[in-house]
């Protein structure tokens, strides 16, 4: 289930430096005195986030991922061991330990979602990007990848693209939205049959006039 | 039906504002500090006379909990704690409230915060929740601007603030122990208990963690009143209001609050719009997300959906994530895959859970097909149990839960499976 961690690969730089030291201080001071650690998770976020800007404009382009060396400056920061934030970096399912497709496409198929076709929408990802899920393109635009529960089981199927989520999905939506994005375009995140959020189709018979 | 001015989320559907003015036009922050000006043990006493049982999938009476926290502050800060790691498969009520009514959520925090003499809350949000922790962050912001959170919050002579914290995919952070570790910047695998929470937990302090809907019903509930909230849902044990997500084989899938005790047809049929290809489609529904047993359509004609009912029948009402399954499904695969999640999620601290969940899965993927013995449904049966309550935590029951509950109905069709494919292996 866990992560490799390619500590020593071709692909890490071997420096890394946060580009917003004020955002670095400020997230330290959410937690209180001398408990810097809780600290780790959010800095790891934030280094993936910066990789992922750097990478959107670049030729190739590619996602946010952790290199090595940020994982050393974070141990810097909060003072631990780099092994504790090793550690906690590849527990975690979301932080990128090698680097993905500018597009990170997780495709929920744990059961809620597999009941309402989940696997449709993989074999019409598969098909339109030519790839097997868990694969990337060699354009460095998209990575994809099965993952588990999203927390939005009203409205399976769905994926997540980045930060958005994509719900009640058809083959067909599932292609345009792959499409839209080869275009660099991103579509409007949400449900993708129109329906209003997790409201029933054709609305909810309650809530009829509350103010 | 629940009567619409019964309804605490009457912004579910987000149709309005979420922000603090559309909060405040529907109610929320309204008389928040005569709440608190009357005293901690009103309060827990009245949480106590409400009823409510904690909505994260235990049913711990919340008032309890809060209650077991120390009566005086000493040298270690008292902490509040909200599991927002909605992460259970089947489970998608916490998100509307976060995005959609995150001030009652926030409203909450510092009433429990106050009873329980917490100057500092966490929301432990799951990393996925991206736009939802957004919308909370913002709620925070707008609430500390307009004075309700930070110095004397809200003019109650009480400072509270709120700190979301981002999880980053984890299932097991959605156990309470879990949650603090990775609050802690580590690893999140659960602790031993004792001690509990309320002794030593966040940073070796008292803390009280909470789920998002039992804390964000909470100022509904004192300024409504415990009778109020008492007097809906089936009897004193299984009180109130709750989100119920309906998915899966419904024709219309959607998060809806409802009276607890409701019938589960009448739940499906008036908000699912009825199960597809009708009632007589039906197979099996998992009643309370992943982990609490399916339950066959015998028992679903006329289950209640609360705590008590569906624990007479061998399941539970869990987070209220109804998955309905019909006639069309591979029942035997849907649970596999949920051996899949669990095998997947399991943190790999205990090994009877480490190892035990990999093996359900494997048996389970050859069950699908078929490809078993008759022998080996016990032997898999057995698993579960050498599985179960032999962890620290609850992850290797809810593991093995949902193959108990399969064996325990269909083990019929896991028969035929088995019986078919050796048919079809002695002709070739």
């Amino acid at each position: 289930m866990k992560k490799k961690l390619e500590l020593n690969a071709a692909y890490q730089p071997k420096t890394f430096v946060f580009h917003d030291e004020k955002k670095v201080a400020e997230i330290i001071s959410r937690y209180p005195a001398g408990r810097q650690m809780s600290a780790i998770m959010p800095l790891l976020d934030l280094a993936q986030r910066q990789v992922g800007e750097e990478g959107a404009n670049a030729s190739p382009p590619y996602g946010g991922w952790i290199p090595r060396a940020a994982m050393d400056k974070i141990a810097e920061i909060v003072g631990v061991a780099p092994m504790k934030v090793y550690e906690v970096a590849t527990f975690y399912s979301m932080y990128n330990l090698a680097p993905v497709g500018k597009y990170l496409v997780q495709v929920c198929t744990t059961t809620p979602c597999w009941l309402c076709g989940s696997a449709k929408i993989v074999e019409a990802m598969e098909k339109n990007l030519g790839l097997h899920c868990g694969e990337s393109t060699k354009d460095g635009l998209f990575t994809t990848m099965e993952v588990e529960c999203l927390g939005a089981c009203a409205n399976a199927p769905m994926v997540q693209i980045n930060d958005d989520f994509y719900e009640d999905l058809t083959p067909e939506s599932m292609n345009s939205i792959l499409d839209s994005l080869k275009k660099g375009v991103v579509p409007k995140p949400g449900p993708q049959n129109g329906r209003n959020k997790a409201e029933a189709v054709g609305g909810s018979c309650t809530l009829k006039k509350v103010v | 039906m629940l009567e619409d001015k019964d309804r605490i989320f009457t912004n579910l559907y987000g149709r309005e504002d979420a922000g603090l003015k559309g909060a405040m036009a529907r109610g929320d922050w309204d008389g928040t500090k005569d709440i608190i000006a009357k005293g901690r043990d009103w309060i827990i006493d009245e949480m106590k006379k409400s009823g409510l049982r904690g909505r994260g999938g235990a049913g711990f009476p919340t008032g309890m909990k809060w209650s077991f926290m120390p009566k005086e502050l000493k040298d270690k800060p008292h902490y509040l704690v909200v599991n927002a790691d909605e992460s259970e498969p089947g489970t998608c009520k916490d998100r509307e409230i976060m995005r959609h009514d995150p001030h009652k959520l926030i409203e909450g925090c510092l009433i429990a915060g106050f009873a329980m003499q917490a100057h500092h809350a966490f929301i432990y949000i799951r990393g996925e929740f991206y736009d939802e922790g957004s919308a909370v962050v913002k709620a925070i912001e707008e609430a500390r601007a307009a004075g309700l959170l930070g110095k004397n919050a809200a003019g109650t002579g009480w400072d509270f603030d709120i700190t979301l914290h981002r999880g980053a995919g984890a299932y097991i952070c959605g156990e309470e122990t879990a949650l603090l570790e990775s609050l802690e910047g580590k690893k999140g695998q659960p602790r031993n208990k004792p001690p509990f929470p309320a002794a030593a937990g966040l940073y070796s302090a008292p803390t009280t963690i909470n789920n998002v809907e039992s804390i964000a019903v909470a100022p509904t509930i004192l300024r409504r009143g415990a009778g109020w909230f008492a007097g809906l849902g089936k009897d004193e044990k299984n009180t109130g209001t709750k989100l119920f997500c309906l998915l899966g084989h419904v024709n219309t899938p959607c998060v809806v609050e409802e009276e607890m005790g409701i019938p589960m047809r009448d739940l499906l049929e008036k908000h699912g719009g009825g199960v597809r290809g009708g009632w007589d489609n039906l197979l099996a529904v998992i009643p309370g997300g992943a982990s609490c047993p399916v339950i066959p359509k015998s028992v679903c004609d006329t289950v209640l959906m609360d705590f008590d009912s569906l624990r007479a029948v061998q399941s539970g009402l869990g987070t209220a994530g109804v998955i309905v399954m019909d006639k069309s499904t591979d029942i035997v695969y849907a649970i596999a895959r949920l051996s899949q999640f669990y095998m997947h999620e399991s943190c790999g601290q205990c090994t009877p859970c480490r190892e035990g969940t990999g093996w359900m899965w494997r048996m389970m993927l050859r069950m699908v097909k078929g490809q078993a013995t008759i022998e080996e449904i016990d032997m898999l049966l057995d698993v579960t149990k050498e599985i179960e309550g032999h962890t620290i935590c609850a992850l290797g029951d809810a593991a093995a839960w949902p193959i108990q509950g399969l064996i325990r109905h269909f083990r019929p069709e896991m028969e035929r499976r088995i019986n078919e494919y050796r048919k079809i292996a002695k002709a070739a």
